[in-house]
């Protein structure tokens, strides 16, 4: 096992957040875990298609960010963003339409499960190739400084949550884009999930400064490491990070330690991290987490969280039954949407 | 009627676009307190201020990136393209994002932007300096791929590049900046996927584009006096070819010769070499020829560069040649 980093210590004090505002992150990681596990399913059973990466383990940290944001803020994420999509708003049916390629899905059936996109959500994708989606989220939160400081639009006070991986810190266009987001103060958040692993590669043997947080510090940007498995730490961190942006203070780079609980896509045999890693980090689950933690808090009894489990079941089983049940797009339709004036 | 000379041609239009829509910007190196390596952006920087002419750091990919994001999100963004080759570094953003990005969200989003600026074979300016990469991008699908030649069109095209609401690479020639060209007082656009017809004739139709425009027209001067009357079609588009304006030419001349400055393989030519064997076969007398630049890196030395490129008198005696074999 790959020595473990000492995980930084939050803790959420006592009634810091208001019960519903609870339920709703508890009601997103849940969306989240039993989007991914439908897939799981629906991909053994030959109904998906392509390379699908889920997100089980990481969910504190969609949950935790985009649930900071607002709805006219931005999303960037990457190839595994069913979560981060759900996360933004854009409905599960939509999203489960999408993995099945039909036409109803949020990309149209063009994009499939490394391409989400709905710029009703501002959902800005969906990047397949690694660390392309960065300039692209730096390239949204551009326009918001352009709208404020350019064109004199004092409400255009938009943020973009950037999502990657660890791996994908290694790749040149994170290190150009911090440059950038420092230099012109840009709204944005770098978040970088790291789940310790790309694919097959650990963290350590890849990176040469296995703490990105502090990767922060040579651009004049704070970086903040935070317990990627606990959704109120990650929050703290987030909301903090959206009022600096907010603000015009520019950009802040937060590493989120996190896990992915299943293999690094449907595909891989996942035979390279050990039992013991990965049993440690499962006793963590960020969800059976703050499960505990809204107990012990009396913000939800376990009536609630049923409730909400059950409510999230149907809400999943009716969104396979819409993506099951939509149209293919249609063969006239090939070449639609190469150009916008098509 | 004013004599403009091309790079200002240029700037006119980006300038003429800029104060129109709020929402253009120019991004690149140089481009703002320098005013661009060709002065394609002189003193604009003074007029719209450091946000709307953004001078990047050198980093290529991400700032084209960038302007995918900001044109998703309802900005049309510029990029000056130092020199053309660099975009290469760019070839990710350009290609995975610019060009496939609307097809891939299923129409969610559109890219309005341009990415621009100097190409082609330069003088002695070495290999890297001197690339043409329109045949390179030609295969990423939802590219429109524009190359202009006179600081008429190029003025006109530019305007129409900034507001069309897809992704276009525009191809300027580094050798052409200079050129001079009385430009209309009146404000006016050229359609980008129109083909223009330089000379009308009914010998033999030749197709050309950028720089190599001139040469046919040098060209076509020593042919005149041979009697030789050719048709002489400035592509414009090089992606999507203009086949209306192909088409009409090869049922009148029933030959072609395509001269261009891309290399020969996988080029340009080569793609409308097979298009029009698709199309037009029947109307041929004789097969295509293409004038092409060799396959080599472009050398240093001013002779071998020179050896590089199609020159005039090839142009003329390759002309002459087909016309010879009349049927
Ligand atoms: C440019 C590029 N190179 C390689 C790949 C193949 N690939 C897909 S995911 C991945 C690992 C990325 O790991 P990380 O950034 O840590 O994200 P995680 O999968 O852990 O979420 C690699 C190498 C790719 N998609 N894009």
């Amino acid at each position: 096992m790959v020595q473990e980093r000492t995980l930084p210590q939050f803790h959420a004090p006592a009634a810091q957040i208001a019960p519903e505002e609870g339920l709703r992150l508890y009601e997103d990681m849940i969306l989240g875990r039993f989007f991914e596990d439908k897939c799981a399913e629906m991909y053994y059973r030959g109904k998906m298609f392509g390379f699908v990466h889920l997100y089980n383990g990481q969910e504190a940290v969609s949950s935790g960010v985009i649930k900071s944001l607002r709805s006219d803020d931005y999303v960037c994420s990457t190839y595994r963003d069913h979560v981060h999509a759900l996360s933004a708003g854009v409905p599960a049916k939509n999203v489960m339409a999408e993995l099945f390629g039909k036409e109803t899905g949020c990309s149209k059936g063009r994009g499939g499960s490394m391409h989400l996109f709905s710029s009703e959500h501002n959902m800005l994708g969906g990047f397949a190739f690694i660390g392309e989606g960065i300039p692209v989220a730096l390239g949204a939160a551009f326009q918001s400084r352009y709208r404020r400081d350019a064109l004199g639009d004092s409400n255009a006070d938009q943020v973009t949550a950037c999502f990657f991986g660890d791996g994908t810190s290694n790749n040149g266009q994170f290190f150009e884009c911090l440059n950038m987001a420092a230099l012109w103060k840009l709204p944005i958040l770098f978040v970088v999930e790291n789940n310790k692993w790309a694919i097959g590669m650990a963290h350590e043997r890849a990176t040469s400064q296995p703490e990105i947080y502090k990767k922060a510090a040579v651009f004049g940007m704070p970086g903040v490491e935070v317990d990627g498995m606990d959704v109120m730490a990650v929050r703290e961190v987030a909301q903090q990070a959206v009022a600096r942006a907010r603000a015009g203070e520019g950009p802040t780079l937060i590493e989120a330690l996190t896990y992915r609980f299943r293999g690094h896509s449907l595909a891989d045999p996942d035979e390279l991290r050990s039992k013991a890693e990965k049993e440690a980090w499962l006793a963590r689950d960020p969800i059976k987490r703050f499960e505990g933690y809204l107990l012990e808090q009396n913000l939800a009894d376990e009536g609630t969280l049923k409730e909400v489990r059950d409510r999230i079941q149907t809400r999943i089983d009716d969104a396979l039954t819409f993506a099951e049940e939509s149209p293919e797009p249609s063969p006239d339709d090939l070449y639609k949407y190469i150009f916008a004036d098509e | 009627m004013a004599e403009t000379l091309l790079f200002n041609a240029l700037r006119e239009a980006i300038d003429e676009e800029m104060g129109r829509d709020d929402t253009v910007f120019v991004l690149g190196e140089d481009v703002g307190v320098y005013g661009g390596s060709y002065k394609v952006t002189k003193d604009l920087y003074n007029k719209y201020g450091e946000l709307r002419v953004l001078d990047t750091p050198i980093a290529e990919n991400s700032f084209t990136g960038m302007a995918v994001g900001a044109a998703m999100t309802g900005l049309r963004p510029i990029i000056e393209g130092m020199n053309m080759g660099f975009l290469l570094l760019a070839f990710n953003q350009i290609a995975n994002n610019a060009g496939m990005l609307r097809y891939t969200s299923g129409g969610n989003y559109k890219i309005p932007m341009v990415i621009r600026g100097p190409g082609g074979v330069g003088r002695q300016l070495g290999a890297e300096h001197s690339q043409r990469l329109e045949a390179y991008f030609q295969a990423v699908p939802g590219l429109k791929i524009v190359a202009c030649s006179t600081p008429y069109n190029a003025k006109g095209l530019l305007k129409a590049a900034i507001r069309d609401d897809n992704p276009v690479l525009f191809f300027e020639h580094v050798l052409l900046y200079n050129l001079k060209e009385e430009l209309p007082n009146h404000e006016y656009v050229v359609p980008l996927d129109k083909a223009e017809i330089v000379r009308p004739g009914k010998d033999v139709t030749i197709l050309t584009y950028s720089r190599m425009r001139h040469h046919v027209t040098q060209a076509v001067k020593g042919l005149e006096k041979k009697g030789i009357d050719p048709e002489v079609i400035d592509l414009i588009s090089l992606k999507p070819l203009d086949f209306d304006t192909i088409g009409a030419s090869i049922k009148k001349t029933h030959r072609v010769i395509i001269v261009e400055e891309c290399m020969k393989t996988g080029g340009i030519g080569a793609e409308i070499i097979a298009s029009i064997n698709d199309r037009y076969f029947d109307e041929l007398d004789a097969p295509v020829v293409r004038l092409s630049s060799q396959d080599i890196p472009t050398p240093y030395n001013g002779k071998l560069e020179t050896l590089t490129i199609v020159q005039p008198k090839q142009i003329e005696a390759a002309v002459e040649n087909m016309v010879a074999l009349k049927v």
